[in-house]
């Protein structure tokens, strides 16, 4: 059988079901709320977010990877391109813009100007260190670590502070390879 | 630059232009954020009618929010006053916005004067939810619920909102039925109406 083509993220969008994005952007803002109240510092609600995120991003990942028919990426420089044009797109409906790559490739930018999860939303006076998305940090280090990579996620620029855009930065910190889970030998 | 961020142009949230309402995200995205929330709520509890009761106060800070959104975009501002007129807009307005088509049916309680029922085939927040034997008659509808007893509370048509399955004939999952049981004075008002 000849290989399927990757599909564009657009393709893929379109062919989905959607939902509004105001009920997701609602939702998600029900449950920060939620966190808020319950956890009451903002450090932890930051590590919670991060931990759901990753719940999602290790099964989001399996979708993926059936819905883009993506062929695996070469090096780390086409897999922050694929996040960013197909998977970003696939399910948010926005694109993201990979930037500032450092001198070995290991260590890039995700720039997104319009995100979902922020609309109608303000950050109060009492929650200055909070970082709003970061379900999304989470999400692409759980997907990256079901792909063998593993990386660290932090908040460059955040809107919500007063910054221009959300920019996350993605460092790859090593490749681990798949463990083969049964001995030979059994 | 100059309108680089559409955001950062206005230093306050509430100056910024309303979008249409129109973007979309994939349903996959919002089921995973749901069962996430779910799963969360979970660890918090002990029982079952803390995990709804949970569910149900998420849904109605949507629903405060869902209500003065479509009232300022949909319906210019515009109040409803009488109980056919919000029931309607929930039944047409909030669930064709939110879930993209109107709810299945609207219909009075035979039984009480003060219930009426919205149902739904398939809930879209229980479509990819599963609930295991042991959780009994646990509906995570009850954040649709909460999302309706929002828009009817902030709206001043107070009211007790739950959701539960009912079996259908010849149909494999059960039918979802939101119950709305409105207080004395809604229906005291209604009637001074006329």
């Amino acid at each position: 059988m000849p290989p399927v083509a990757p599909r564009s993220g657009d393709a893929i969008f379109t062919s989905v079901e959607r939902v509004n994005a105001e009920l997701f952007t609602l939702t998600y803002g029900a449950i920060v709320r939620q966190l808020l109240t319950d956890l009451e510092e903002v450090d932890e609600v930051n590590k919670q977010l991060d931990q759901m995120g990753y719940n999602i991003g290790i099964r989001l990942i399996d979708e993926f990877l059936a819905k883009s028919n993506v062929s695996r990426c070469v090096d780390f420089k086409e897999t922050a391109e694929v996040i960013a044009k197909v998977g970003f797109k696939m399910f948010l409906g926005v694109t993201a813009t990979v930037t500032n790559w450092d001198a070995d490739g290991t260590t890039c930018s995700l720039v997104l100007e319009d995100n979902p999860l922020v609309d109608f939303v303000e950050l109060p006076d009492t929650c200055q260190g909070l970082y709003y998305c970061n379900i999304l940090s989470g999400v692409i280090r759980g997907a990256l670590e079901m792909v063998s990579m593993k990386t660290e996620v932090t908040w460059i620029r955040d809107m919500l502070r007063g910054d221009d855009a959300f920019e996350m930065q993605v460092k790859l910190l090593k490749q681990v390879p798949e463990e083969y889970p049964y001995k030979d030998d059994e | 630059m100059i309108g680089v961020g559409k955001m950062k142009l206005y230093s306050n949230v509430l100056d910024r232009p309303l979008s249409k309402g129109k973007q979309e995200v994939s349903l996959s995205a919002f089921a995973f954020l749901f069962s996430e929330m779910v799963q969360y709520n979970q660890t918090q509890v002990d029982n079952i009618a803390e995990l709804e009761r949970r569910l149900e106060d998420a849904g109605y800070a949507v629903g405060a929010r869902v209500l003065e959104l479509l009232c300022h975009r949909e319906k210019g501002n515009r109040r409803e006053t009488r109980l056919l007129g919000i029931l309607s807009f929930v039944h047409s307005t909030v669930w064709k916005v939110l879930f993209g088509k109107v709810a299945d049916s609207l219909e009075k309680g035979t039984e009480h004067e003060d219930e009426y029922m919205i149902s739904e085939k398939e809930l879209l927040v229980n479509r990819f939810i599963s609930i295991p034997k042991d959780m009994g008659t646990f509906n995570c509808g009850a954040f649709v619920a909460g999302i309706v007893r929002g828009v009817l509370d902030n709206a001043g048509f107070p009211a007790v909102v739950t959701a539960h399955f009912v079996p259908v004939e010849g149909q494999q999952r059960p039918r979802t039925t939101i119950l709305i049981k409105f207080a004395e004075e809604v229906l005291r008002r209604e009637a001074r109406l006329g």
